[in-house]
């Protein structure tokens, strides 16, 4: 546990008197997000520990060197857990860099992803400000919300120090059905699923295989579990379903494998399925789709874009081009505009997110 | 006329007349009265004209227009605010999008929604009811109420510790920039590549554009909702026993306290059954599966009674779950009838600190002389202290604002914010130097530079002029 804001501050303010490119790391364990960046290195990792945690409140906050696995634990003690259920990543996982990058888990569509969790942020912005948004509370509309902005942005706009997020109680049941159907099908009954009053919080699709995980009150989920006892199905062992969300979480399933390109697709949850003959993990009940090869990316976007959303080169592949979704000539003024406000003089992960950028 | 301005009320009437037609367009003072304020009422300001597009293109030229011609423009819904967010600028255009009323889509498989900013909030639920789905921000006004408006005010409701805000429920919004573009934001997925504009739009209270169309998230029908109503004769029992509901791992639906004062002005205005002799009720709605329900609101009624109080009552029908509701939900008029105005804050605390809150707001409403009814969203922290005044009486709203000022700076100071769901708009632009020092403040003018430069969107709201901000802690520390 140590505060090392005070040197950090210093090295913003001493990087933007010299117009120092930095490049931000932590646990180092989501380099491979974004584009490949330059800079002097700008290790946070020392800037941990819990900063506060009243279980009753339902807010933790700790900074941003914090691995997710400490944080994990603490609220496992105390019978909660973080809703956005973001990769650990062997431990490497901190705090800062899970909202930087914005990544959840399975549970995403229905428990909302730590940029939803998120309630306030400290930030060194580019001028080597040392800034305070947000607090500990829920609800706060005072002024425009830096905080959730910074989720995704990859620490293009700050060097997050801080953060207070809302955690929630570990649900008091759960158990994962398997059913053996086609992606199309699949689709179509995740979506049918997501309708239902139903405690659902995984929905993920692969090698023909539907897998549904429900988790909450145990007369719930053991209702919502019965429901299937006339279909195909089979049930998973608690130790079992464990391993395959984890394992889908982590990205260490066989699907993620190799260093083939791996492509994120965000879409309408109902989207028809989109080049049948080819390798896909759906996920978030079908709002977050994997693939993986060699694929033309503008044509990956436009249908992407067909189908109401956004293809990302998540991993491996060419990574000094964009990666990122093309955005549109507002959107790009926008986020231009938006980082000179943040980071004038462009020191702060320059080109990760956007080689413009 | 405002610096940037570059064209007479006669000229901007004429070309705005081109582009919606005199039909949309309000330009005597009588009939523009009914804008000069939004629900907070004691801040009023005539504007240039009212204009009142039909459809985005509309708006779209009428953007163009006024930020040629240096013309500020204040978008609008229908003016329920309660923050002056919606008051006229002198120099400017109020933007009513009243008429983009349109339901557009309706996806029930996908579970989601395609509306016009001018949609009412329950309008949405009423339309996707057909299909078990329904919209789940729920703020009080939600008969009334614009979706648009609650994307620029960032809305809650009763619902928003289990459900969330309007920065949770929101997927995509079509905004028009001060310069007339279309800006997407956000999409059909649930997550977008580059910045989360979403969350900067959501809550920005018009100071960064304008929403012409918003994709909004449906829910599923919860089977069935029970509430449990708790009275207790003291509040720090009260406060024990929301902590205990939530340390057992219940997120319940709502979590409603109301105090003594504001306990008798809605029995006596609603009926709804309430025990006045109580020194705080609490309302605990449990929603989901059959199942789910049954085994948690045994589980809450149990700790209620661990908790000390001194009666529970459950609801056993949905006539008797509204009518157990309708006490609370009418709680602002029924307070409004036991005194000719009522002033409504709306600070957030951490849940620990509500006894010391509220026993502070006691002896300051003594120290004023003006009494107080507390209402209080107790699982998200959000505390609406009504303070009970007569603008009649000279001095006595400035006294009641000075009180009122008071009790946001003892939110902040406990570790909470000024405002919770309501907005800062005019009424707290004071206190935001409170909550954020210069640097902060500055930087949030850095944003709103980089989406409107000449600051023609509902200027003077939200964020404090830094000078002003000086002038105001001078005089507050001259004060002091």
């Amino acid at each position: 546990m140590s505060d090392i804001s005070e040197t950090l501050v210093k090295q913003v303010s001493s990087a933007f008197k010299q117009s120092t490119p930095l490049k931000i790391i932590a646990g180092g364990s989501k380099a491979f997000i974004g584009r490949e960046a330059q800079g002097e290195p700008l290790n946070v990792s020392e800037h941990k520990g819990i900063v506060s945690y009243h279980p009753s409140e339902l807010v933790m906050t700790a900074r941003c060197g914090t691995s997710m696995t400490e944080i994990q634990q603490t609220l496992a003690e105390n019978g909660q857990y973080c809703p956005f259920e973001s990769a650990l990543f062997d431990g490497a996982a901190t705090l800062g860099g899970t909202l930087a990058t914005n990544l959840s888990g399975p549970a995403r569509p229905w428990n909302g992803s730590i940029r939803d969790a998120v309630i306030g942020t400290r930030l060194i912005n580019g001028k080597g400000e040392y800034l305070k948004f947000g607090g500990q509370v829920m609800k706060n509309v005072a002024g425009y919300d830096v905080s959730r902005l910074q989720a995704g942005a990859l620490g293009t706009l700050g060097v997050i120090t801080e953060i207070s997020f809302k955690v929630l109680p570990l649900p008091a049941a759960s158990g994962t059905v398997v059913l053996a159907m086609n992606a199309s099908e699949a689709i179509k009954l995740m979506n049918q699923v997501s309708a239902k009053a139903v405690p659902v919080s995984g929905s993920a699709w692969l090698d023909g295989n539907l897998y549904l995980r429900y988790s909450g009150a145990t007369k719930a989920v053991d209702s919502a579990l019965k429901q299937f006892k006339t279909k195909n199905f089979q049930q998973l062992e608690p130790q079992q379903a464990d391993e395959f969300w984890s394992a889908m979480n982590e990205q260490k399933l066989d699907f993620f494998k190799g260093e083939a390109p791996l492509w994120r697709f965000s879409l309408k949850s109902n989207a028809t399925h989109l080049l049948d003959d080819q390798n896909w993990l759906i996920d978030w009940g079908g709002a977050q789709r994997w693939l993986r090869g060699d694929f033309n990316q503008s044509e990956l976007e436009q249908q992407a874009q067909h189908s109401g959303g956004q293809v990302s080169l998540f991993r491996y592949g060419e990574r000094s081009n964009e990666v990122n979704h093309t955005l549109s000539e507002v959107q790009k003024k926008i986020h231009k505009n938006l980082k000179a406000s943040f980071d004038p003089k462009q020191i702060l992960n320059p080109g990760r997110l956007y080689s413009w950028l | 006329m405002n610096q940037n301005t570059k064209i007479s009320k006669v000229q901007l009437a004429e070309a705005i007349v081109q582009i919606v037609g005199a039909q949309n367009l309000i330009i005597d003072e009588e009939t523009q009265k009914p804008y000069e304020c939004d629900g907070l009422s004691v801040y009023c300001e005539m504007p240039l004209l009212v204009v009142l597009p039909d459809n985005k293109e509309q708006v779209q030229a009428v953007m163009v227009l006024c930020h040629q011609q240096g013309v500020p423009v204040v978008a609008r819904g229908t003016g329920t605010g309660l923050c002056a967010g919606a008051m006229p600028d002198k120099d400017g255009i109020i933007l009513s999008l009243a008429k983009l009323s349109r339901i557009l889509e309706i996806d029930p498989e996908a579970r989601t929604a395609r509306l016009e900013p001018g949609v009412r909030n329950l309008a949405i639920s009423e339309a996707a009811s057909e299909f078990g789905l329904y919209y789940a921000p729920d703020p009080s006004s939600q008969i009334a109420c614009t979706i648009g408006g609650n994307v620029a005010e960032n809305s809650g409701g009763v619902h928003c510790l289990k459900y969330g805000l309007t920065v949770h429920n929101i997927l995509a919004l079509e905004v028009i920039t001060v310069t007339g573009e279309v800006l997407q934001v956000g999409g059909s997925g649930l997550d977008n590549a580059g910045y989360d504009l979403m969350a900067l739009m959501i809550g920005s209270e018009g100071l960064l554009g304008v929403v012409t169309e918003i994709s909004v998230k449906l829910l599923p029908q919860p089977e069935k909702a029970q509430v449990v109503m708790a009275a207790f004769d003291d509040v720090q029992k009260a406060g024990n026993a929301v902590t205990a509901v939530i340390s057992e791992g219940i997120i319940p639906a709502g979590l409603e306290m109301m105090d003594s004062h504001a306990i008798v002005a809605a029995e006596d205005f609603a009926k709804a059954g309430y025990p006045t002799e109580a020194k705080a009720l609490l309302l605990c709605e449990v929603d989901g599966s059959l199942e789910e329900v049954q085994e948690h609101i045994q589980s809450v009624e149990k700790l209620f009674f661990e908790q000390g109080a001194f009666s529970c009552k459950k609801s056993g029908s949905e006539a008797e779950r509204a009518q157990l509701w309708k006490g609370r939900k009418s709680a602002f008029p029924a307070v409004g009838r036991i005194s000719p105005d009522y002033y409504c804050m709306d600070g957030t605390i951490p849940r620990s600190q509500l006894a010391h809150v509220l026993l502070e707001i006691d002896k300051m409403s003594d120290a004023y002389g003006l009494r107080v009814a507390n209402v209080f969203h107790a699982g998200d922290g959000n505390l609406h202290p009504l303070i009970l005044f007569d603008a009649n009486v000279p001095g006595e709203l400035e006294k009641t604002e000075e009180f009122g000022a008071k009790i946001l700076e003892l939110s902040v100071d406990v570790g909470g914010c000024i405002t919770g769901e309501h907005g800062v708009g005019k009424e707290k632009i004071r206190q935001m130097h409170k909550q954020f020092n210069d640097t902060e403040l500055t930087q949030f003018h850095a944003i709103k530079y980089a989406f409107d430069p000449l600051a023609l969107l509902n200027p003077g709201k939200g964020i404090p002029e830094l000078k002003r901000c000086q002038e105001y802690r001078s005089i507050d520390s001259a004060a002091e």
